[in-house]
């Protein structure tokens, strides 16, 4: 009886797991399959337009989307490992820190339409910036803030408290400490919320469509301060267009997206084994 | 009994390290008792007791390493080489620079033998590349260590045994040349012929430094100890030379303890 029950966990975990394998097979697969026809270097270096799928393409989006989530980073990682050091290191656990806390972990679930009705009142029109690669990047940056925050303190909670002892008892300070030993032994952890950030800044749609990212570019953006398309919202607007002949574009371009995505992903996962070579 | 208390910290005249009154609370806990203990100058002074007698907390407060624990409070009088550690105007930075601490389980940073060394050096002093070299070898060779890792100073530190640990961890404290070096079980985690290695080195390092030392084992207190001070429940009951608290306790906790009758 009791190996019955034992046995009936064991297939409940693993068809969840099949869940979860067999959904993202489904994805891949029908994603896969209905741009096939349309792959080709033409989507890489074509300008985009809404008359000839043959033809259209995604290199604005592409060089859209690189500007947009190279500036995120830039922004955002500083910003939220400070933040993310702050509270895990120096805040304490006064009512305060509880309120600072709950405050960041909120912000990690707010829907991403309203950062972008933020960005849209903030930087596009109060600062005046207009709908620019630098009104996205920031919309952007207030998005993936709570996540580089919550991340960096999972990091430095997993570095054991004997590294900080050991550099006080050494005669460190202790911003000594968390500069020159907590912090990079805390930098596989950092990648990880570097990767998370990408991935958010590269696949988010709704808050570039709220500040004003263009449908359709045929010149390619050189500087933050040039208008933009990316690519999630490039393939948000072939789909609309009639799917019969469009769909394969906006696939092609799901194909491009996941691409890109995993390039950065196994760089990031590539520099962070490399780093654990020191590990306790 | 009629035997006279020991008297022997009157015979300590220049204390490295001394307490008086000494209180110690976690929050609310009492952790140690009004401890009057003096500490004689190159000499090994041990601590022993049972588990939570206060041994380690009376250890930690001479470096002041207690203060990085949240609602941790001392009353009473410290003084190492004279001068209180808890008075106004004292860095414990600076302290810690004089009072090192050895851990009960070894804590090498996760990098390189020779990144560990450098660390605390180049916190306190500014060394040229051939000077550090020769700090780092001095500190890895007083620690016994150096024919073991000088072919693997650019290895992991993690990649040593324990007691390769352990004895990385008392070069690195040594290579800031410390006057006091406290250590809080340094053997605990180590086996037998580590744990000689570890003292063996201790025999070495008092004719340079005042050591503390607070171990659970009583034969590695009565092999390393000139003086020896029994705790029970954050009071110190006893404080002799080793060879007369262990031959000859006044204190009928002490006996009990020392024999194994409880612990």
């Amino acid at each position: 009886m009791r190996r019955t029950t034992e046995r009936a966990y064991v297939v409940a975990f693993l068809a969840g797991i099949g869940v979860a394998v067999a959904t993202l097979a489904v994805l891949l697969g029908s994603i896969l399959a209905a741009a096939w026809p349309r792959l080709s270097w033409n989507l890489v270096f074509n300008f985009s337009n809404s008359t000839d799928p043959s033809t259209a393409g995604y290199a604005a989006a592409i060089v859209g989307t690189l500007w947009l989530v190279g500036l995120t980073l830039l922004f955002s990682l500083p910003l939220g490992i400070a933040a993310g050091t702050y509270l895990e290191e120096y805040a304490g656990h006064g009512r305060t820190t509880r309120l600072l806390q709950a405050g960041v972990t909120n912000l990690a679930g707010v829907p991403s339409v309203v950062f972008g009705l933020l960005g849209l009142a903030l930087f596009v029109r109060a600062l005046g910036l207009g709908a620019i690669i630098l009104a996205g990047a920031l919309t952007l940056t207030i998005l993936v803030f709570p996540y580089v925050v919550i991340t960096t303190q999972e990091a430095l909670r997993a570095v054991p408290s004997s590294i900080r002892d050991a550099a006080l008892a050494l005669g460190a300070t202790k911003w000594q400490s968390i500069r020159r030993q907590v912090l990079p032994a805390a930098t596989p952890g950092l990648l990880t919320a570097s990767i998370l950030a990408a991935a958010r800044a590269m696949g988010e749609t709704a808050p570039l469509l709220v500040i004003g990212a263009l449908f359709l570019q045929t010149f390619l953006p050189d500087g933050p301060e040039d208008p933009f398309v990316a690519l999630p919202v490039q393939i948000y607007a072939y789909s609309t267009l009639p799917t019969g002949t469009w769909g394969g574009v906006a696939a092609a371009g799901m194909v491009i997206l996941l691409g890109m995505l995993f390039s950065f992903n196994i760089v990031a996962i590539v520099a962070r084994n490399r780093l654990q070579r020191h590990r306790w | 009994m009629t035997v006279p208390p020991p008297t022997v910290s009157e015979d300590i005249l220049d204390p490295a390290v001394e307490s008086r009154g000494l209180s110690v609370w976690y929050g609310r806990k009492q952790a140690i008792r009004r401890v009057d203990l003096k500490m004689a100058r190159h000499d090994v002074t041990a601590i022993i007791g049972p588990s939570g007698c206060g041994k380690s907390t009376y250890l930690r407060s001479i470096n002041r390493m207690n203060d990085t624990i949240l609602g941790c409070r001392m009353e009473g009088e410290l003084r190492v080489d004279g001068e209180d550690v808890y008075g106004p105007g004292v860095d414990p930075v600076l302290l810690r620079r004089k009072v090192g601490l050895i851990f009960q389980k070894p804590n090498p940073f996760p990098k390189s033998v020779y990144k560990n060394l450098a660390f605390g050096v180049q916190l306190h002093y500014r060394a040229s590349p051939s000077d550090l070299d020769g700090v780092v070898e001095a500190a890895l060779r007083q620690a016994n260590l150096w024919d073991e890792v000088k072919d693997r100073l650019d290895d992991s530190a993690l990649g040593l045994s324990g007691g390769q640990q352990q004895r990385l961890c008392i070069a690195r404290a040594l290579a800031i040349e410390p006057e006091v070096l406290l250590m809080d079980e340094p053997c605990s985690a180590l086996d037998p012929v580590a744990t000689a290695k570890i003292e063996d080195l201790i025999f070495e390092l008092k004719k340079e430094m005042t050591i503390v030392i607070v171990t659970h084992n009583m034969q590695q207190a009565a092999r390393v100890a000139d003086y020896t001070a029994f705790m029970y429940l954050g009071r110190l009951v006893e404080f002799d030379r080793t060879r007369d608290l262990f031959e000859k306790p006044h204190e009928e906790l002490t006996e009990n303890y020392i024999t194994g009758r409880f612990g």
